[in-house]
């Protein structure tokens, strides 16, 4: 049992653990569940210490049989790419705690437990190695979610808890189907085998098997990611989540599609993934215009955010589908940086409704007088999700930018539109919010952030300037996954010339 | 036939269960009018312990495996599988059934010899290599299942259930013996192993009219008693008429041992014709599970929502039954292991929940559970989750080893049909879910008593179940998977 093992097991015995616990003593449970994550987050650093010490590659591997026949394995492994989304996972999660402690005062034992079995159905999305157990985490996630939303949500909870369900459950069962027929043509689950049998040539499927497959994954993902048109889910669960609920949503969850795309798609179905690419594109610029637009019209503040996630994560969808070294490195960039700056909106805006209970802009006005520490937050998170320079955001969508330039500038130039948009509807709420002079019924409620409310967001402020002017503690082991990715997604395709072009932005020039 | 027509020690060895069964039941029987009223516990008591020694009878005869009485019946691994099923499904049933009867003041000794007389009928159902035995253990386990059906003699429902289930499951055996008859017309013999030997004969063979005529009239049989489409229209209705607990047992027990029948005829007789077959099986899965999950969607009482899922369940079983496979049927054997877990723990939810009169049966009765009685709201969670098929429980390895076997038998329309139902499914499945945790609790929560013991024990049993298969499901699948290779 390694280290990834046991921040694997960590919050599931938790789960157990907080279930156990005495209905009665509400503290005892909020204070177990945020030692547990927080010792969980705290292992989880130790994650990363063989990336700096002894350099990329596939560590904490644990390969055992789970299940004889079919072989089904219990495969785990860190590489660059999962490492940090495994560590965003372990970082919201006390987080996440920490926000909840007040605004959750109904069934407080399992919203926790909840949060934790969410926790550790996340974390396994991103280390299983195993199709069959990469989907068993893929469904794990989705219980504790459904309740989240369902029971400690606003008024049209359930609507929005059975929408997410049932379209997720959708798209995960055609995954389900791709993921046997690919057992039966391979012969196993595991992945490092069905990739190392594609390299190879041993594993070939027609252009037809490998469209069909691609798809069946693709649109499991793509639901998740959520790419336009499937992303009608979205809002309405972001809308009804708790807090809680909406930034592991937003910061984590939506993350498990855009990696299974990385992860899964490219490297299986590297010709078909390719032959898509211009129509999934075109959906992902779509996504970013039509996001930004719907979310400058928005008069409720969650809303608002949940369509800039629409917009946000169409960049990394074109980042990957650039199929070059910087989209890919500024997909997963922009990943992890929408993870912090929409999970901080997202727990900003709840610091918001719990103050007034509305989450309707109108209602607001002028909060910087009455509450000028909140409003300074918010400022610095607005100015990172809009891609100030210095900030996480700026990052990602740079480079992404600057591979998908190498690909076609059309598409550079209209993604860049999306960047404007979002600087104007961010600004453009934060002015209504939070300039101007504050209605005195306001005053009353507003008082200024809270010494807990302030912890939980001092992690994230730090890392929006951390990730944006120090690149080079993160984007180093992303590279080198993702150059492995890029690899594999070659085979059987001859190199185009574009990829061996002049190239590497300025930011990354200082890497090793 | 070779052989005297005594038969010899090993032979009763390998009938032992049904003995055992058919005992129990008849002492059962002699002891009801010796009990006083308030003790008849005693009675519930002493058929547990009848299928406690019948399981172990099983694991007998498992281990002298064999033929017995003229080939007439033949104890494999299938057969043994499935005993033990239908007998584990009896312990659940009795569990469950004590506190309902003597809330509705219907405690008597011959519900428990009903249910023992069904399980024995069964016994014989899954061991018959023979036609006229299958018929005559059919016709034990039916003729059981209706009177259980209308048990509750004074409730207008119970009877128009059982009469119901009475006449069209008479009408679907005559089905199945005119089949039977036309098949022996055509082939001169009723054992299952000579039929495939003639059918495999191309000089022998009579004419494919004759025998589709045969396993068509047979097919009804079997859909009526699995409630397969488009003979499934009895399902909902008996289900939702019939007892909690007898609901509980009929979409289990009885189910298992028709597939068991079914999978045996069509595997062994008719497998030398599969490719005439496999169509109209294809059809009816697939009718089934859109049927099943379809009017499932519309339902507000939870008996007739199970009764309609048990009947999409039937759909995927059927999925397996199609790909007539080896795998197909060890995972026919998986699914059905599985599906008997976690509906007869469902059905248990109900049977403590209904109260008398089974005044409580509607999905909107079951608001704010989750809030009164949380541990009993979070089984039967384990319970529908698992009919969903969410991973880490039985019901997603059932779906999984039936889905895969579909595949590797290149149904690839019927496993991205049969995947989509299943989605669809989880929208029902969850909106009981919903209406338990998200709905604030009403008036038909707030009398509620605490959980019998037996209800308990049924539900934690099949919970631990659940999770178990869903887990390690290899301890039930392997053998399953070196029983599925069947007497031929």
């Amino acid at each position: 049992m390694n280290l990834l093992d046991l921040v694997l097991a960590l919050p599931l015995s938790g789960f157990i653990l907080v279930l156990a616990l005495p209905r009665r003593n509400e503290n005892l449970t909020r204070i177990v569940t945020l030692v547990l994550s927080l010792g969980v987050f705290a292992l989880s650093m130790g994650l990363t210490i063989p990336f700096f010490t002894k350099g990329n590659g596939n560590w904490f591997v644990t390969d055992v049989p789970w299940i004889k026949n079919p072989e089904i394995r219990y495969h785990v492994a860190l590489d660059g790419l999962s490492l940090w989304l495994v560590i965003l996972a372990t970082l919201l999660t006390p987080i996440s705690v920490l926000i909840s402690w007040k605004y959750i005062a109904s069934r407080v034992k399992e919203f926790y437990a909840f949060l934790l079995l969410l926790e550790f159905g996340l974390i396994g999305v991103f280390v299983a190695l195993d199709l069959f157990l990469f989907y068993v985490f893929w469904e794990v996630c989705l219980v504790p979610m459904y309740f989240l939303i369902g029971i400690w949500g606003h008024e049209r909870r359930i609507y929005a808890a059975v929408k997410f369900f049932l379209y997720t459950m959708a798209g995960s069962v055609l995954m389900l189907a791709a993921i046997i027929y690919l057992y039966i043509k391979a012969g196993t689950f595991d992945y490092v085998n069905i990739v190392d049998l594609i390299e190879r040539g041993r594993l070939v499927f027609t252009p037809e098997e490998q469209l069909a497959l691609f798809l069946a994954f693709f649109f499991a993902f793509a639901i998740k990611v959520p790419l336009f048109p499937f992303h009608t889910w979205l809002p309405d669960a972001h809308v009804e989540a708790p807090t809680a609920g909406s930034v592991m949503l937003a910061s984590v969850m939506l993350k498990m599609g855009t990696y299974g795309i990385l992860r899964f798609c490219l490297p299986l179905f590297p010709q078909a993934s390719r032959e898509c690419a211009p129509w999934i594109v075109t959906l992902a610029i779509i996504g970013i215009i039509y996001g930004a637009l719907v979310a400058m019209v928005q008069p409720n503040m969650k809303k608002l955010v949940a369509y800039s996630s629409v917009s946000h994560l169409g960049f990394v969808v074109l980042g990957i589908f650039s199929f070059n070294q910087n989209g890919l490195d500024g997909a997963v960039y922009q990943m992890l940086s929408h993870g912090i700056s929409t999970g901080a909106l997202f727990m900003l805006v709840g610091y918001l409704y719990e103050r007034t209970h509305s989450l309707e802009i109108k209602d607001y006005g002028g909060v910087a007088t009455p509450a000028p520490v909140l409003s300074a937050v918010f400022l610095i998170t607005t100015l990172a999700s809009i891609g100030l320079p210095t900030l996480n955001n700026f990052v990602g969508e740079y480079l992404v930018l600057q591979g998908s330039a190498q690909v076609n500038f059309t598409w550079t130039v209209l993604a860049a539109i999306g960047v404007i948009l979002s600087a104007c509807y961010m600004l453009w709420l934060y002015q209504r919010a939070f300039l101007g002079e504050a209605a005195e019924s306001l005053k009353e409620h507003m008082h200024d952030i809270k010494p807990r409310e302030f912890v939980a967001a001092l992690p994230l402020l730090i890392l929006m300037v951390w990730m944006g002017s120090y690149t080079k503690t993160f984007l180093p082991p992303i590279s080198a996954a993702n150059s492995r990715i890029l690899e594999q997604s070659k085979t059987g395709i001859e190199v185009r010339v574009e990829q061996r072009g002049p190239r590497r932005v300025a930011l990354s020039e200082d890497r090793p | 036939m070779n052989g005297s027509f005594v038969p010899s020690g090993a032979e009763m060895l390998r009938f032992l269960p049904e003995i055992v069964l058919t005992l129990c039941a008849t002492l059962i029987m002699i002891l009801e009018p010796l009990t006083k009223e308030h003790n008849k516990g005693l009675l519930a008591r002493i058929s547990l312990a009848g299928l406690l020694v019948a399981l172990w009878a099983a694991a007998v005869a498992h281990a002298n495996s064999g033929p017995a009485f003229q080939e007439m019946l033949f104890v494999d691994g299938f057969a043994t599988f499935f005993r033990i099923l239908v007998i584990v499904v009896g312990l659940l049933t009795v569990l469950a059934s004590q506190a309902y009867l003597r809330r509705e003041q219907a405690d008597s000794g011959e519900y428990y010899a009903l249910v023992l007389f069904s399980i024995a009928g069964q016994c014989v159902m899954v061991t018959a290599n023979e036609l006229i035995m299958i018929f005559i253990g059919l016709e034990i386990s039916s003729i059981s299942s209706y009177v259980l059906a209308g048990y509750l003699r004074d409730d207008k429902r119970n009877n128009e259930a059982a009469l119901k289930y009475f006449l069209l499951g008479s009408f679907a055996t005559a089905f199945l013996l005119y089949g039977i008859a036309w098949i022996y017309g055509a082939t001169g013999t009723t054992n299952l192993t000579e039929i495939r030997r003639v059918l495999a004969n191309r000089d022998i063979a009579p004419s494919i009219g004759l025998i589709g005529t045969s396993a068509a009239l047979m097919f009804v049989g079997f859909a009526f008693k699995v409630s397969a489409a488009p003979f499934q229209v009895w399902a909902p209705d008996v289900y939702q008429g019939a007892p909690a607990p007898v609901s509980a047992f009929l979409s289990a027990g009885p189910k298992a041992a028709a597939f068991a029948i079914f999978l045996r005829v069509f595997m062994t007789a008719f497998e030398p014709v599969a490719a005439e077959w496999q169509p109209v099986i294809w059809a009816s899965a697939l009718a089934t599970m859109v049927i099943g999950n379809f009017a499932a969607l519309v339902q507000d009482n939870v008996k007739r929502l199970l009764a309609y899922s048990s009947i999409a369940h039937a759909g995927y079983v059927m999925v397996a039954v199609t790909t007539h496979s080896q795998i197909g049927t060890a995972a026919a054997m998986f699914y059905l292991a599985a599906y008997a877990f976690m509906n007869v723990g469902a059905f248990a939810v109900v049977t403590h929940f209904a109260r008398r009169g089974e005044k409580y049966v509607g999905t909107k009765d079951m608001a704010g559970l989750a809030v009164r009685q949380p541990v009993t709201a979070a089984l039967l969670t384990v319970f529908l989750l698992s009919l969903i098929g969410v991973p880490l429980t039985g019901g997603f390895f059932g779906k999984f080893y039936v889905f895969k076997a579909a595949l590797d038998a290149n149904l690839v329309w019927l496993t991205v049909l049969g995947l989509l139902n299943s989605a669809v499914a989880a929208y029902y499945y969850l909106r009981i879910i919903v209406i338990m945790y998200f709905e604030e609790p009403g008036e038909s929560v707030s009398g509620l008593p605490p959980l019998a013991p037996g209800v308990e024990a049924v539900l934690w049993g099949s919970a631990a179940a659940t999770l178990v298969l869903g887990i390690y499901p290899s301890l039930i699948l392997d053998f399953a998977g070196r029983s599925a290779a069947l007497v031929r």
